[in-house]
């Protein structure tokens, strides 16, 4: 099937239920439509607590939808998603190996015969070259985050799924980070899927951004193309007239449910 | 003076070393005969005969060890049980630790029962164990084995059960099959509690040699103990003692060193090698 999206994601709806208490139920997501077209980078963003580490779980395959179906590139989605890369927002590599072996890891268990060349050069692009014999509690909070880039990279996925890779990071290291993604995006062109609650990156970043409402059973309540030219600089794009404009448009929709989201917080 | 002799880091093992000789002089001072007058007991001899002598003591090891040169069969004896026990406890724990930890069923039905073998005062099996498999080595073995199996178990059990579950998806979004979550996911985050474990399990594995042997053996320094002190022989019970505790630290490095190499990924406090 030609032309079918990287990843479509129809009426899914998640609902968790207590495991100790069937009554306790709790949806994250309901009814959530949305699209990633080959070589799209889009963003999600929403208040915090709304459901958005669910809907990419669901899109990794690592949790079944209550309802709706996945379909990747076409084909229904059932297990994991083996055409995905997955970077994680917590700490993801296994400390017990080195940087290189982290790298390694996947290409092993796929069996690739060479394995080591292609995680070294992946650890020297993103610029980790003399770091591979380190353990990851030998590394900065950034190397490690560099490191999970490259372990994710290094499968060569169709579609990257990302959690809020760099809220942990330091400004500075965070814009550094991000202008590598979107290099290594645009040179390879694969679908991506992101995950952020920072506004100004999902803008800088993608060419698509999706508002989710507040959750309980939150879903999709805006979505807006970012026609800024590419290549971008994530810290000069902030400065043009564009971007604001699309700053405020898309504020104007996450605000309320932000607002939504803490009074709920707070309530609880 | 004080200057010199303050104890810091530099001189802590002359300090150590100190405080080994105090214990020694004060135990040869107070237990001497005719050194000074008996004020517990009634006469200069009694002391010496509850409480042994250390230049005695000495003497008996240096015999063992160097004159005689006759506890090198027994403590290759204890060696082999210990060692034994040690290994077979370790490897039943870990199997069977990651067979209850993955399967939440199995491990629903076991619980009552192995919180029940659990709570059972083991070393009471000694007796059973001498009358199954005789007073060789393997009725020893098999109460170092029942002692060791359950520390490793329950600390393989909740090192799988606290595998990061973040490191978990990650490795089945790499494409792990289950066979290689375990060899690459669940064992080697299993093996930093197991290490933990090993310091503890390689004393009990001990101690169930040692109290095999002093409950029926032909050889051992358990054996050795229990000779002596049927003879009233304080001085060569305390020989006995010294010697096993020597030993027993002699093992508990051993197991120290082994963790360091393999345990190389793991932060130690106070390391600031970051970058």
């Amino acid at each position: 099937m030609m032309g079918a999206p990287a990843l479509s994601l129809r009426g899914v709806g998640c609902t968790f239920v207590d495991r100790h208490d069937a009554r306790q139920r709790y949806t994250a997501v309901s009814d959530v439509t949305l699209e990633v077209g080959a070589g799209e980078f889009v963003s999600v963003v929403g208040p915090t607590g709304c459901g958005k580490s669910t809907l990419l779980n669901v899109a990794a395959g690592l949790l079944a939808p209550s309802s709706g179906t996945v379909a990747v590139f076409g084909a229904p989605l059932s297990g994991i998603n083996a055409r995905a890369g997955y970077m994680f927002q917590a700490e993801s590599l296994m400390p017990w190996r080195t940087a290189l072996a982290n790298v390694m890891a996947g290409l092993e268990f796929r069996g690739a015969a060479d394995a080591k060349e292609r995680a070294m050069e992946w650890l020297r692009r993103v610029g980790l070259g003399a770091f591979g014999d380190r353990y990851p509690h030998q590394l900065s909070g950034g190397m490690r985050k560099r490191t999970s880039l490259a372990q994710t990279l290094a499968l060569d996925p169709d579609i990257i799924l990302m959690d809020e890779p760099f809220s942990a990071l330091d400004i500075q290291t965070r814009q550094l980070m991000e202008n590598e993604v979107l290099a290594l995006w645009a040179a390879k062109k694969k679908a991506v899927l992101f995950i952020t609650h920072d506004l100004d990156e999902a803008i800088a970043m993608s060419d698509r951004v999706v508002v989710l409402s507040a959750g309980p059973a939150s879903r999709p309540i805006g979505e807006f193309t970012v026609d800024l030219e590419r290549p971008r600089d994530v810290a000069e794009v902030r400065a043009m007239p564009r971007f604001v404009e699309l700053h405020q448009a898309i504020w104007g929709v996450l605000r309320d449910e932000v607002l939504k989201g803490y009074q709920q917080q707070l309530a609880a | 003076m004080w200057k010199f002799i303050k104890p810091r880091p530099g001189n802590l093992r002359a300090w150590q070393l100190a405080v080994l000789i105090a214990v020694f002089g004060l135990w040869h001072v107070l237990t001497r005969p005719g050194l000074i007058p008996p004020f517990v007991f009634d006469n200069d001899r009694q002391a010496a005969f509850f409480f042994g002598e250390p230049v005695v003591i000495f003497e008996r090891i240096v015999a063992w060890f160097f004159t005689n040169a006759d506890i090198y069969q027994h403590l290759w004896v204890t060696l082999v049980e210990t060692v034994l026990a040690f290994g077979i406890g370790t490897a039943l724990g870990l199997v069977f630790g990651l067979w209850l930890a993955l399967s939440a069923m199995a491990a629903a039905i076991l619980d009552p029962y192995i919180k029940a073998a659990n709570s059972m005062p083991r070393v009471i099996l000694a007796p059973i164990f001498a009358v199954w498999f005789g007073l060789g080595i393997a009725s020893k073995v098999a109460l170092g084995v029942t002692l060791v199996f359950f520390i490793v178990f329950f600390n393989v059990y909740q090192g799988v059960k606290e595998v990061s579950p973040v490191v978990l998806a990650n490795a089945r979004m790499l494409g792990a099959s289950s066979r290689q979550l375990l060899r690459h996911v669940y064992l080697p985050s299993a093996t930093s509690w197991v290490f933990s474990s090993l310091h503890t399990s390689v004393g009990l594995a001990f101690v169930g040699a040692v109290v095999g042997e002093y409950l029926g053996s032909s050889r051992g320094v358990g054996y050795l103990i229990l000779q002596a002190e049927g003879a009233f022989d304080i001085n060569t019970v305390m020989a006995g003692i010294l010697v096993l505790t020597a030993f027993a630290l002699v093992l508990d490095a051993a197991v120290g060193r082994i963790e360091r190499r393999l345990m190389k990924w793991q932060p130690r406090s106070g390391e600031t090698e970051k970058l």
